[in-house]
């Protein structure tokens, strides 16, 4: 069985993430903002019973700031060493199949995605790029902390 | 059978644990019957299963031990130092081998022969030296009726029942909005106190007592003192308080490690101790008690104390603090000085302490969990360790706080006092940038919680709140807010690490309407602030000035009684308030007694008064080892005794009439309450003989009730010999007698005093109780 693949869309750009990551999409209503804490962190909300730390993708890849303004944002959860996050997207799009393993890319992409990568998996929508949540979800300062 | 084993195994180790302190028991008392079955029971258990299972070796080891202890029970044989060794060194090789049988590994190589072989009578072993232990301080304790569950199953049910409170809360929101139907309203109210109660239940199953901690010590002190040649008698107390079964596993190590300190360091060889005038056995006292949310574990120990200054000398010589710092520093400073990294008085390096990673140690695991390590001593007099641990660590009371709209929460245990920014008593002002709060006249770093978030806040400087802070271990500084909330009690969970990294947050929690709230870290704060903690301390006390008088108010909740009349208790030996029903509320064993919870109190405070009809409220109050009920009407204030006591002429209820709040109140004299509710079941067999003086009105009566009922019989002047004398601090006593000295202010005057605080009223049982241990033997 291939696995499968939640496509959304980040920063106008459609990738993919891996669909077994990733617990459940929710629309994040309030957002409680985490003050000093890096800037792709974009705050706190709540699920029920659960704090979920909220990450502005489009801060983690550098490639400016979602607009959080407008009320309601849909997210996609994910649940990293027992810390559960909401990654906040343009939009959810559908859950495909992937077609093959990923495959590194050759071209040269920005330094964000470049950071993020986890190749390019065909599938019947054409190539995706796979993006690696927890490199997602420890944002610039990865590199630092490693 | 893999299930088969592990049963097994989980099984030997429960008794295992239980047995370490039943076995130093019964060495110092081979014919206490109680022990010996217990021991008995054990090894039979381990033989019949290893037959089962198939463990020759483990069932040669039991067999041995359970023919010689079967002969002692039969009394044809007398357990001698050399049985006991023989069967504890047995009772040590299973432990061994069931964690083997436990990792699925290999049995520990070795041959059991000899083991077996010193177990024959006659047999030459190496005699040990006996360490004693109080009488009655364990209790051979009956397992209670337990199944196992996982942690993880736990944390499920509790974090379910989180969020059900959090639906609760959001029905009842829904149910405001909507118009309202009364059976709907009495329906959801009954929901509401149960799922109250659920939670309430969730939480106790993570508490377990100290007493698996303490079992374990005994044993442990037993070896040391046997590998040092020393003699130690242990007083353990205290093992029914509940704590957090996480916090138990963190405050393990510390806790061995003071004890280690105070066995290797502390006590002195016999001969050193007879030289210095004491007896040869050395004492050691490990308590714990519960104060508020926090758990108090005292380990108290007579032996040689803390040098300071020997201490300020390495210190020195190590550059961890320069000379001119070290000639500021106070005698509590100089001893604090034990929790310095790589620091150690120790001349020599034994195997068991004293190579200078430890203290430091010891206190940053113990802060980790949000406690305190607090070190006391005199000079060969003795040492007193207390660790000061939060009752759990997921449920944490924390103020809210608010700063440009948004929320935040500070552990209450860190809070210290709370003032407004243009108080009386305040002063703000800024040096260079910084901000100095002078509160009463001492001089405190500000710390602008709006500057330290980068949030814009639109309240004036002079409008905000200061909260004064005592980070764990450090030194207080004042957080300024904007507006301050409401007290609640969090589950906190842990924060992503991104949000950790900010060193500001110790974790995130939800507000009652399901909003997350971040939890401040008052030590990050701190760090963040750039507020120097180690040198701050010893400035501020020299703007208070070398004659500060110390305030002599005592803090006083005002409540009106059932019978209407304006009384006053002292705030520190209310423990909380309960509400009970009437129906739980009966006339038990020649007194009124109310059912709180599981537990049954002697109620005060509501004789010959009209009980209200349905429920009533009572305040729990606390002595440190009994707890009494006292029912009331309701609370007025909180206030403080700043006008002189005009004593009742006979002891009482009521011990004095005082001006509170500018009308009179009564005093309520928790000491007879205790004396009068309590005492007659504390009263000891053989009364032991105190002095105390006959002209003191405050000695007379207030303190005598708690000496009567801690067991003594008290005299005046002359009239007998006493065991035990009190008298006011600087005042002559004999020559030999055990003194207690009393001070009347909080503070010790220096480092030479060794009176206690009068109000003190731990200490004072503290005292009292180890008076008592010494010469009752």
């Amino acid at each position: 069985m291939n696995e499968l693949l939640l496509v959304v869309t980040i920063a106008g750009e459609r990738v993919a993430l891996p669909a077994n990551a990733v617990e459940s999409v929710v629309e994040l209503e309030s957002l409680i903002p985490v003050p000093r804490a890096a800037a792709h962190v974009a705050g706190l909300s709540a699920l029920r019973s659960r704090v979920l730390t909220v990450i502005d993708c489009m801060r983690s890849l550098e490639l400016g700031e979602t607009d959080c303004s407008d009320d309601i944002r849909e997210a996609a959860v994910v649940e990293l060493d027992g810390h559960h996050y909401a990654l906040i997207v343009d939009m959810v799009e559908d859950v495909i199949e992937a077609l093959s393993d990923p495959a590194p890319v050759r071209a040269a992409m920005g330094t964000g995605w470049e950071r993020v990568s986890q190749g390019m998996v065909e599938t019947e929508e054409g190539p995706l790029l796979l993006v690696d949540v927890a490199a997602l979800i420890a944002g610039t300062d990865a590199k630092a902390a490693a | 059978m893999d299930d088969l084993i592990a049963d097994f195994v989980a099984e030997c180790r429960e008794m295992l644990e239980a047995l370490g302190g039943e076995i130093v028991a019964w060495e110092a008392q081979p014919d206490d019957r109680a022990r010996l079955d217990s021991i008995f029971r054990f090894v039979h258990t381990v033989k019949g299963n290893c037959g089962f299972f198939d463990f020759p070796r483990l069932e040669a080891l039991s067999h041995a031990a359970e023919d010689a202890l079967a002969d002692v029970r039969a009394g044809r044989r007398h357990p001698d130092g050399a049985l006991v060794s023989a069967v504890l060194a047995i009772i040590d090789r299973i432990g061994e081998m069931v964690n083997a049988i436990e990792a699925g590994e290999e049995m520990p190589a070795g041959d059991d022969s000899a083991l077996i072989q010193a177990l024959a009578p006659g047999a030459e072993g190496a005699a040990v030296p006996v360490a004693a232990v109080a009488d009655g301080t364990i209790k051979s304790s009956a397992a209670p009726r337990t199944i196992r569950l996982s942690v993880e199953l736990l944390d499920r049910v509790m974090s379910t029942v989180s969020d059900m409170v959090l639906a609760r809360n959001e029905l009842a929101r829904r149910l405001r909005e909507s118009t309202s139907d009364v059976p709907v309203d009495g329906a959801f109210e009954r929901l509401s106190s149960i799922i109250a109660e659920m939670r309430d239940a969730i939480t106790r199953t993570r508490m377990q007592r100290v007493e698996n901690l303490f079992v374990a010590l005994p044993r442990m002190i037993r070896d040391l003192s046997a590998e040092l040649g020393k003699q130690v008698l242990v007083d353990i107390e205290g093992g029914d308080v509940e704590l957090d079964r996480e916090m138990i596993e963190m405050i393990r190590d510390p806790l061995t490690h003071i004890i280690r300190n105070a066995v290797d360091h502390g006590i002195e060889l016999p001969a050193d101790r007879l030289k210095a005038g004491k007896r040869e056995i050395g004492l050691l006292a490990v308590s714990a008690r519960q104060s508020g949310n926090q758990i108090l574990i005292d380990i108290q120990d007579d032996g040689r104390g803390i040098d300071g200054k020997k201490l300020v000398e390495k210190a020195v010589a190590n550059g961890v603090v320069t000379k001119e710092e070290a000639a500021q520093l106070s005698p509590r400073d100089q001893l604090a000085l034990i929790f310095a990294a790589g620091l150690s008085t120790a001349s020599q390096v034994t195997s068991i302490s004293g190579r200078g990673v430890g203290m430091d140690v010891v206190r940053s695991n113990v802060e980790r969990i949000g406690g305190i390590v607090e070190v006391d001593s005199r000079l060969g007099e003795g040492t007193r360790m207390t660790l000061r641990v939060p009752l759990t660590l997921t449920i944490i009371p924390a103020l809210t706080v608010s700063i440009a709209g948004q929320h935040f929460a500070i552990p209450r245990t860190a809070i210290e006092e709370i003032v407004r920014a243009n108080g009386e008593s305040v002063t703000l002002e800024h040096l260079g940038g910084a901000g100095v709060a002078t509160i009463r006249g001492r001089r405190v770093p500000e710390v602008p919680l709006a500057g330290i978030l980068g949030l814009d806040s639109n309240v004036e400087e002079k409008d905000r709140t200061l909260i004064v802070l005592r980070p764990a271990g450090g030194d207080v500084y004042a957080l300024s807010v904007d507006r301050i909330h409401d007290h609640e009690e969090l589950v906190v969970k842990p924060a992503a690490p991104a949000v950790m990294a900010t060193g500001l947050y110790a974790g995130t929690t939800l507000a009652d309407d399901g909003s997350p709230i971040l939890l401040m870290d008052p030590a990050g704060i701190a760090k963040v602030g750039g507020v120097k903690l180690e040198m701050q301390e010893r400035t501020a006390r020299i703007a208070e000035g070398p004659a500060a008088a110390v305030s002599k108010e005592t803090p006083v909740l005002l409540f009106r009684g059932l019978d209407g009349a304006r009384r006053a208790l002292r705030l520190a030996i209310v423990d909380r308030i309960e509400e009970v029903s009437i129906s739980s509320i009966k006339q038990a064993a020649g007194q009124l007694r109310a059912q709180v919870g599981e537990a049954i109190l002697p109620l005060a405070g509501a004789n010959g008064a009209e009980l209200p009809a349905d429920k009533v409220r009572i305040f729990r109050l606390n002595d440190g080892s009994h707890e009494i009920g006292y029912a009331f009407a309701e609370v007025i204030d909180f206030a403080t005794i700043d006008s002189d006591v005009i004593h009742a002429d006979n002891p009482g209820e009521v011990s004095g009439v005082s001006l509170v709040g500018g009308e009179p109140a009564e005093l309520v004299d928790p000491h007879w309450l205790f004396a009068n509710h309590i005492g007659a079941a504390a009263r000891n067999s053989e009364p032991l003989v105190c002095r105390l003086p006959a002209d003191d009105p405050w000695m007379q009566n207030m303190l005598r009730p708690i000496i009567e009922a801690a067991g003594y019989t008290v005299v005046s002047h002359g009239e007998v010999e006493a065991d035990l004398i009190i008298a006011k601090q600087g005042e002559e006593v004999g020559e030999g007698a055990h003194a207690i000295f009393l001070r009347s202010e909080p503070e010790p005057s220096g480092k030479k005093d060794d009176s206690i605080y009068r109000y003190d009223r731990a200490g004072l049982l503290m005292a009292l109780k180890t008076a008592n241990a010494g010469r009752g033997k």
